[in-house]
Parts: structure tokens; sequence; C-alpha cells
């Protein structure tokens, strides 16, 4: 079978500015997301994503001019999530030159966003995002909001509804792992690939992009996305390092 | 002028956005004197194939695509979807497209369990019919692709470029004027870039 093997570098964004988060908290400032948006094209790396951890909470709208001058620095797939709450809002985003839009705290017990979206720009162009990370007793739970609302809804048949509903690739993302280079959520990430009939990115924790292709191939996952990794330094993450390796 | 045709579907902008790193302007239009007036016309798309020609019916853009490809025989490149809309009839949407490339679109048909539709992601692309859009290149070409519907030309002769997923499929194909590709160039970073320096070479632009 072939493997297409894609390799996302995630880029996350607050009050216009690139930072990393750790568990999805305490961001810290690493520089101009352009500036990376043209590393990254020179690295050739598969595709981009975007992400603006800002809005969801402070129920802002996308920064739209900013998002333009990103997109038009981008020659490759650019994915972004953040603040897109309704289609006219979507439908703006893509106007800036993005490819997919990422859902996540919009779609909560309600995925009529993502069928209007996949009915106006095709099921590629939406993405759903599910953040999850384990309660006490070891099971995965998702939550919206990054990372600070849980849900009860449970995350097998959050995707079948997403599926339904138009989605064309799921996402999810393990809060925990966010930033620790501790290595991917695999066995869960093999569990929703083989249940999700759709691609399937997975993000958090990886450690660099050899132990992302690792992880395509053990999971069967259609790719997988990461921050921490392709921004700082493999021997001192705390040393800033735009990187593809 | 370069004129990039928007019917309400997919990404122009990307499009313009890769071009003008070649140092070339285009506009973002579906103006018919626009059209009338473009020594290259590109329609890209992404979407639905029975929307999207439901949309240049309503937009009232048929007969003057058809005259600048047919008649005055203006350098026409479709991109993805906009390419699939040069064949004959297409199964998504079971509807007819503008019939310039004999051939017709059909959806991916996978047995493999584990490949999933869309067929998303970098896929190696095979020059066929020694096409110099795609010959005698240092090093493989490989380009974004994201389509769940692929072209069958009606003859062999008009596919110019082959890719495999699952099977093999033709993702490039050429008729006289008239060029499409099933990929995005304005997404595949140097690829795309490059591709974009060769058909402009080759339509004399």
């Amino acid at each position: 079978m072939q493997q297409l093997n894609r390799v996302i570098p995630v880029l996350t964004v607050l009050d216009g500015k690139l930072v990393k988060t750790k568990r999805f908290k305490d961001p810290v400032y690493l520089g101009d997301p352009i500036n990376a948006i043209k590393i990254f094209n020179d690295k050739r790396v598969d595709e981009l994503i975007l992400l603006d951890i800002g809005l969801a909470n402070a129920n802002k709208e996308p920064n739209y001019q900013h998002l333009k001058e990103m997109a038009s620095e981008c020659f490759i797939p650019l994915a972004y999530g953040g603040g897109i709450t309704q289609l006219h809002i979507a439908e703006k985003v893509f106007k800036c030159g993005i490819e997919k839009v990422i859902i996540n705290s919009a779609c909560v017990n309600n995925f009529k966003l993502v069928s209007e979206i996949a009915r106006s720009f095709g099921n590629q162009s939406v993405i759903v995002c599910i953040d999850y990370k384990k309660n006490m007793l070891g099971t995965r739970v998702p939550y919206v909001n990054s990372g600070t609302n849980k849900i009860k809804q449970g995350i097998l048949p959050w995707i079948s509804a997403a599926e339904a509903a138009g989605a064309g690739e799921i996402m999810i993302q393990d809060i925990s792992r966010d930033g620790t280079f501790q290595g991917l959520d695999l066995d869960f990430i093999s569990a929703v690939s083989a249940k999700a009939s759709i691609p399937v990115i997975a993000c958090g924790g990886a450690i660099d992009k050899e132990a992302c292709i690792k992880a395509l191939q053990e999971t069967n996952a259609s790719a997988v996305a990461a921050g921490g990794c392709f921004v700082f330094k493999k021997n001192n993450r705390k040393s800033i390092l735009i990187n593809y390796q | 002028m370069i004129t990039i045709l928007d019917y309400g579907l997919g990404n122009p902008e990307s499009v313009s956005n890769m071009i003008r790193r070649l140092g070339v302007n285009a506009v973002i239009s579906s103006d018919k004197d626009k059209i009338e007036h473009a020594k290259l016309l590109i329609i890209p798309g992404v979407g639905h194939f029975a929307r999207a020609m439901e949309n240049l019916k309503s937009m009232d853009l048929l007969d003057i695509l058809n005259h600048k490809a047919l008649v005055q025989q203006t350098p026409v490149l479709g991109i993805c979807l906009g390419m699939q809309l040069f064949f004959e009839h297409s199964e998504e949407g079971n509807v007819d497209g503008l019939g310039w490339i004999p051939g017709v679109v059909k959806k991916f048909n996978l047995v493999h369990p584990d490949m999933k539709i869309p067929h998303m992601g970098w896929t190696e692309v095979i020059c066929q019919n020694n096409s110099p859009l795609f010959m005698d290149q240092e090093e493989p070409l490989r380009y974004y692709f994201v389509h769940s519907y692929h072209v069958v030309c009606g003859q062999n002769q008009y596919a110019i470029a082959s890719a495999n997923y699952g099977y093999s499929f033709t993702c490039a194909a050429r008729k006289d004027n008239i060029t499409g590709v099933q990929f995005h160039p304005e997404k595949s970073h140097l690829y795309g870039f490059r591709f974009f320096q060769r058909y402009f070479k080759f339509i004399s632009l």
C-alpha cells in the first residue's frame, strides 16, 4: 500500500505572534509567523497548519489582514483554525488564500457549520479537530476552547458525527503531550485511524520528523502534525530553530 | 493579460500568489471583458463538479469560455476541478462538462481498505507522450494532490502525465491549446514554481 507520509508543522499564533505552548499553556514567544512560513516554504514541508489559540475564548473573529499576509507567503497547502464559528467567517478565511479550515469549539453537539462548509467548499476543505486528555481513570476525554472546556461526548462518536456531517479530515491532538517531546499517543492514533474512513492527522508529543514518519507507518494515520520539534533545536528545546528534521 | 477565472469555487488567490512569484501579474475576475482579452486563461477550482457547471451557467460564462478555448484558441490552463471541467462528463453529480477534451471523470475505485479517499498529499508524477511540461527533469516531480475523482482520457494521446494512487491515473492532459493538471502547482512549492515556468515558456508567454 502506498504511504503518502504527510508530516505537517503546526504554527501556533497568539495576538499575531508565533508562540509555542506546553500542554496548551505557558505560551513562549518565538518570533514572527510570516518569517517561519517563509522558512518552511524553503524547506519544502508537506503542508502547514496555523492555529490562532487566542480567539476561541475571546470570542473574536480571525485577523483577516494578517491571515492574508501569511497565506500570500505560503506556497504549500495551508490549513487554519481559530475563531471560525460561522459559515461567513469560514468564507472570509478561504478568501484570504487558506485551503482548509479547522473547526473545534464550534462543533460541540452541532455539526451544522461543518456541513455548511463542506457543502459550499467541498469536504476536503474542512478538518474537525478534537483535543483530548486522559482523566483520572485513564479515559481520553475531549476538550474545546483551547483545552479549557471538557465535553461529555466520547471521542469516537464525535468522529463518526464529524464524518457524517461531511468533514474531510479528522485531527486529534493530545493536550497532555503538547510541547513535551514524549512521543505520540500511538495506540490511540491507531484506534482512531482504524475507525475513521477519512484521513486522520495526529498531533502531540512528536520528537522529530523521523518519529513522525515512523508513527505514520505504525498507525495508518494519514498525517502527523507537530509543533515543538519543528521550532526548537533537538538538543536544546529552549533554543529556537525553525527546522524540518 | 493573464486572467484567473473567479466562478465562486476554489482558491484563485493562491494561483495569483504563485504567479506573482514568477514576476507575472494576473487578474482574478469573472468579467467577460477580462476573459475576452486574456492571453492566458487559468481556470482553478476546488469543489463539486456539478456545482461548478451550475455556476458557469448561472454566471453566463459558457459561451465566452467556449469561444475563448475553441474559436480564439487561447491557451487555457485548468487546475484540479478546473481541469476536470474540460472533459465530457463526470460521475460527480452525473453531469456533462465543457467537452473540450474527449474523456470522462470517474471516482477513485480503490480496493485496499486502508487507502482513503480523497487522494491527499504529495505524489510523484510520470511524463506521458513525451510532454515538454514533464519531460527531462533532473529529479522526480512531486506535486500536491487533493481529489476524489480523476479523469480518464478518451484517447491516450491526450494524457501528458500520470500518477499512482491505488492504480495509475492520468493527472495531466492536453489537447491543442487546452492543458489541465489534477494537482495543485500553486501549492507545490519549488515543483509548482518550475511547472509554471515551463508552462509559460511552452505557451511562449
